[in-house]
This record gives structure tokens, sequence and C-alpha cells, in this order.
């Protein structure tokens, strides 16, 4: 367990560093950093200074160390386009996509879970097999043309929920939250459902192949000849055995949220890191894409560490 | 049948082609609907597109064919002031929509085929190199892979773009755009395929054939390319086509966000992208048919790879 444990940490850390290194590549070598900082009237003098000073006068590995220690310590550089930290952009930012991005996973997870079990328990019900052939067709359906349906139904036509924006945000001391206002709240709807869709019909059919999975194992139908009611063993015996798949797929998935999260924060119009990215992509600011490239992996890198530890903590099988 | 033992020369075309009509594959296919109709619907689409200057009513980019007065035609009313009628009505500068829809698809379909392809042609020569050699080598390229099967391949394919676009001089960027777009997603789906294929190369490098081969003194390259290579296609062939539905989304998706093709060749991404601009004036075509046109593609191209893969391994079923 212990050996399992170092092994996997180091790899996570390789796997940093060379990510690091990606960043730190694509802020040396995609166009001059001096190009983009001198304007055009510049002497060798200025160019000679500026490189002492941005510490590009030092040898490769050098420059990479100091680049990591930096983004260790929040320096990730200066925008490009709005010539401001890239770390005050992200934070300013990332209330938004965190809260988008939590109530997606509060919706897969829910709404998932619970259709995952209606769908085993009535499994030739007509209501079963519309939802089962519903989400085929979602997870069919790319995810922003699911936004733009969404906002054609909901804003459009019912004109019900707003179509972008966030709503109003209370300022909560460096964190703007949009869940103590109800357009704040109404505003997470149709984008939070919009990123949590294809999670939801994820996690759906993965609970209800385990169900099935676990509704014919021997001690289920043990408890039914002790007498126990349906719910009893629905609820308490089948659905417990098929949370432990349910909570790693959904750790895995909460990654791929965060990423997806660009394309319908693009859709709303949402004001969260993922917009940022996308704006950075469009305008070549490199410090923004490189920062968001760690952050990410950061992220990525952290959350498969946690699950692949879970698994390890509740499967003893793998112990060994 | 497919074993029998005279010489493949001797056959004749017509006999060959019943032996192909006679085939498993070809079997399955004719008695699964589902396969018959997607692969129409595919074909269907593919054949328009290719042919898009002989099939479409109009060239969207001959400036000279094109009336602002047509502008926002309802699909199949006669325009208020020209009275011109449109099938699938016109966009706001008065182009039709159904033959913007076959021009940019030719574009979606172009990106999705070479994007594969390069994602095929890296990942089936990593995937065999690896699987042929094993150690350093192997442990390499799979640590790679497994990196990058990390992240989403939306996002690799995001950086690759900027990236590859901060390396391009401002003036080049919209002329290298399809052909950054082209690398930038057929890299960001090469490890599916070298996965699938270093498993394979695993199997077949301990087979007689190739120990056969060996000893008779080959070299490694014509043993891994001219022997392994064939029996290790029809698990690449199902990727191959699950990619294409894939790649064409994420074309789509990038277009869509504003990051694919420059706008002076929109494919389907694009023009969804410029139709979402006019919902909430109630120009709802501009918007709905592109977007069903890119849904049947991606939906047939994918309902014939899952076809193929439950047709070509009766054991994943």
């Amino acid at each position: 367990m212990f050996s399992f444990l170092i092994r996997r940490v180091l790899q996570a850390g390789l796997v940093l560093l060379i990510v690091g290194f990606v960043a730190f590549s694509m802020f040396n070598f995609v166009g001059d950093p001096i190009d983009n900082m001198l304007g055009t009237e510049r002497t060798q003098a200025d160019i000679d200074r500026l490189r002492a000073q941005l510490g590009l006068d030092q040898t490769f590995v050098v420059q990479y160390w100091k680049f990591l220690a930096n983004a260790v310590d929040g320096n990730l550089g200066v925008s490009y386009r709005q010539g401001r930290p890239v770390a005050e952009i992200i934070a300013e930012r990332a209330p938004a996509t965190l809260e988008l991005a939590t109530v997606s996973a509060l919706f897969a997870v829910g709404v998932g879970v619970l259709l995952g079990i209606y769908t085993a328990i009535r499994r030739d019900g007509l209501v079963s097999h519309i939802i089962m052939s519903v989400s085929l067709i979602g997870v069919s359906l790319p995810t922003f043309l699911i936004g733009i349906l969404l906002i054609y139904l909901f804003s459009v036509e019912l004109d019900w929920l707003p179509s972008f924006g966030r709503g109003e945000v209370t300022d909560l001391g460096g964190w703007t939250t949009g869940f103590l206002t109800s357009s704040g709240l109404k505003a997470l709807i149709l984008p939070g459902i919009t990123l949590g869709l294809f999670q939801m019909t994820l996690i759906m059919r993965l609970v209800r192949s385990e169900m099935l999975e676990v509704l014919r194992q021997d001690y289920i139908r043990f408890a039914r000849a002790r007498g126990l009611s349906e719910k009893a063993i629905n609820f308490r015996h089948a659905l417990k055995n098929t949370l432990v798949p349910v909570i790693t797929v959904t750790g895995l998935q909460l990654g791929s949220i965060i990423a997806f999260a660009i394309i319908t924060e693009s859709v709303f119009q949402w004001p969260g890191v993922g917009l940022l990215f996308i704006n950075a992509v469009q305008f070549v600011d490199i410090p923004v894409m490189a920062a968001y490239l760690m952050l990410i992996s950061v992220m990525f890198v952290t959350i498969n560490l946690i699950v692949d530890i879970l698994y390890v903590a509740i499967d003893p099988r793998l112990r060994s | 049948m497919r074993y029998s033992s005279d010489p493949e020369t001797t056959l004749s075309l017509g006999h060959r082609l019943k032996r192909a009509w006679n085939s498993d594959l070809c079997w399955r296919f004719r008695h699964s609907p589902v396969a018959m109709i997607s692969f129409a619907v595919t074909l269907l689409l593919v054949l328009s597109a290719i042919f898009a200057p002989l099939v479409a009513p109009f060239n969207p980019f001959d400036p000279g064919s094109l009336n602002l007065m047509n502008g926002f035609t309802p699909p199949s009313t006669p325009n208020a002031f020209t009275g011109e009628q449109f099938l699938l009505g016109t966009d706001d500068q008065g182009r039709d929509i159904l033959s913007t829809i076959l021009y940019g698809m030719r574009i979606s379909l172009f990106v999705g085929f070479a994007a594969v392809t390069l994602g095929m042609l890296i990942g089936v020569t990593l995937g065999l190199i690896a699987g042929y050699f094993g150690g350093i080598i192997d442990a390499i390229i799979m640590r790679i892979a497994d990196i990058q099967l990390t992240f989403p391949s939306i996002l690799v394919a995001l950086l690759i773009f900027g990236v590859a676009k901060g390396f391009t001089p401002v003036e080049y960027r919209d002329e290298v755009a399809l052909w950054v777009l082209i690398i930038a997603i057929g890299l960001s789906d090469w490890v599916q395929f070298a996965r699938v294929v270093r498993g394979a190369t695993l199997v077949e490098k301990n087979k007689e054939y190739v120990q056969a081969a060996r000893l008779i003194g080959r070299s490694s390259s014509s043993i891994i390319f001219g022997h392994i290579l064939r029996n290790v296609m029809s698990p690449v062939l199902v990727i191959a086509t699950i990619s294409l539905a894939l790649a064409i989304i994420a074309e789509a998706t990038l277009s869509f966000l504003g990051v694919g093709v420059p706008p002076t060749q929109p494919s389907l991404g694009t023009l969804i992208r410029i139709g979402q601009g006019f919902l909430f004036s109630g120009e709802w075509w501009i918007l709905l048919f592109p977007a069903v046109t890119l849904l049947s593609l991606a939906l047939a191209v994918n309902l014939m790879g899952d076809w193929l893969r439950d047709a070509l391994n009766p054991k994943l079923k």
C-alpha cells in the first residue's frame, strides 16, 4: 500500500513537471516575450536590460526552475492582452466556473443516480424505455447544441430563464457568488444542465447497469426471502453496493466538467475561466493559456491521484 | 469459404464480388437495418458534399450571385422584395442555406477525414513500434499516451491550436488555420489507435508467422508493416469510424467557439455559430438546418462505427 502510494505520487509529480515544461516552452518559444513587451522603438540596451531583468540571459535549466518556483508562488506572468497579472484575472474568474461546475456536478449525480435506480427497478417499464432512448440521443448531441436548444426553449420561446451571464452576483470578500440572489440562481439553471447533461447520462447508465448486476446477487434473493420490503432491499442493500464505482467515475468526471465548461461558458457568455481561456486562444495570449494549462493539470492530476488512492482504499482486493 | 484453396489470381471479378457478398461482414450488414440506414445516410451526405458544386443551387462564395435583398428569406416562401424562393431559406446576406450547408459539409468532412487519417498514421505507427519492440520505447510511448489521455481531447486540440497559432505569423494565420485545425484534432486522438494496435501487436508478434518471418531474416520494419499491420487492421477500422464522428463534432465545436476554420471557409460549426446570433430575432432556419445536418452526419457515422465494432468482434457484445 505504502509503496503504491509513493509510486503514484511520484508519477503525478512527473506529469506535473512535464506539463510545467510544456507551459514553459510555450512562454519561451512561441513568439519572443521581448517583442511582446517592448515597442518598436527600442535600443539594444533596452533589450539587454529587459532580458537580464526577466532572467532570459540565464541557462535553460535555471529559467525552467525559476518558472516553476514562480508558478508555485502564484506568480503566473502578465497577460499580453489585459496587461494585468494572470493570477489576479484567474482569481477573479474562478468563482463563476467553480459555482457552475458545482451545480452541474450536483445535477449530474442527483438526477443521474435517481434515474439510474428508477430505470433499473422498472427495467421493462415504458418510462424507463423512454428515458433510455432519450439519453442515447443526449449522448450524441454536442454540448454546444444542447445549450442552444435549451436557450431556444426556455429563453426565447418560454422566456423563463436568462440566456447569458451570471445575473446579479454578491461580492463576499473577493468571491463573487450567484447563489444568494434569485436572478443569480436562475442564471445557473440552463448552463448547469447543459454542462451536467452528458455526465448525468453517464452516471445514470452506470448506476442502472450496476443495480441490475447487484439485484441478481444471492444476498438480494435472500433478503427478499427474509420478507424485507422492496424499499429496504433496493435502497439499503442494493444501492449501497452500487455506489463504489459511481463515486470513482464521478470523481474522474469532475475534471472533465471543468474542462467542458469552456464550451458551456462560451454558449452562455458565462464570465468564468473557460471563457477566459477561449479568448486567450483567439488572441494568442500565451501567459493566460500557460496558466490555464498548469492550473487544470494540477486539478486533473490531483483528482486522478485521489480517485486511484480511494480505489485501493475501498477495494481490499487491489491491495496485494 | 474465405480459406478456399483456389489461388486468388484465378478468380474472376464477378466471382470475387460474389464471394464478398456472401462474406460474414456483408451478411451481417444485409441483416441490420440500422447499419444499412446509417450507411445510406452517410453515403448520401458525403456524396452531396463532394459534388456540392454540381448539386448546390447556388455558389455561396461567389459574391456575384448574392443579392442582399434576398436576406432572411424564410424556407420555401417567396421573398417579399424579389419574389425568389429558397428551399431552406437564406441567411442575413441572402446566401441560400442549402448551398452553404453543402459547401460547409465539405470543409467539415475534409477536416474530419484528414484529422482521423493523421491520428491513425501516428497512432498505428507508434502502437506497432511500442508493441513490437517493447522495453523502454514501449514505456515512453505509452506513458505519453497515458498523460494525454488524462486530458479531454477537446482541451488538447484547443491548446495545440493556440500554440500553433502563436507560431504562425499574423498574415498567414487564416491561410493555415484549416491545416492547424487538422493537426490539432489529429494529434488529440492518436492515443486510442496506439493503445489498441499495441495490444493487438503484443498478441500477433508471438505467432508462428512472425517467428517464421524473423527466421528467414526479414527486417523488423518489413515484418511490422508487411505482416503484423494487416492483421491488426480490423480494430483500427472500427476506431477510425468512431473517431471520424468525434472529429467532425470536435471540428464543429472548435469552429463554434470561433477558434477553428477562418470565416472565409465556413464549416457546419461556423454556420451554427452564425445561426445562433439570429435565434433571438426569430430566424430559426439559419441555425436549425446546419445543426440537423451536423447531427445526422455525426449520428450516422457513430451508429455505423458501433455496428462495425459488433460485426467485426462479436465477443464484445
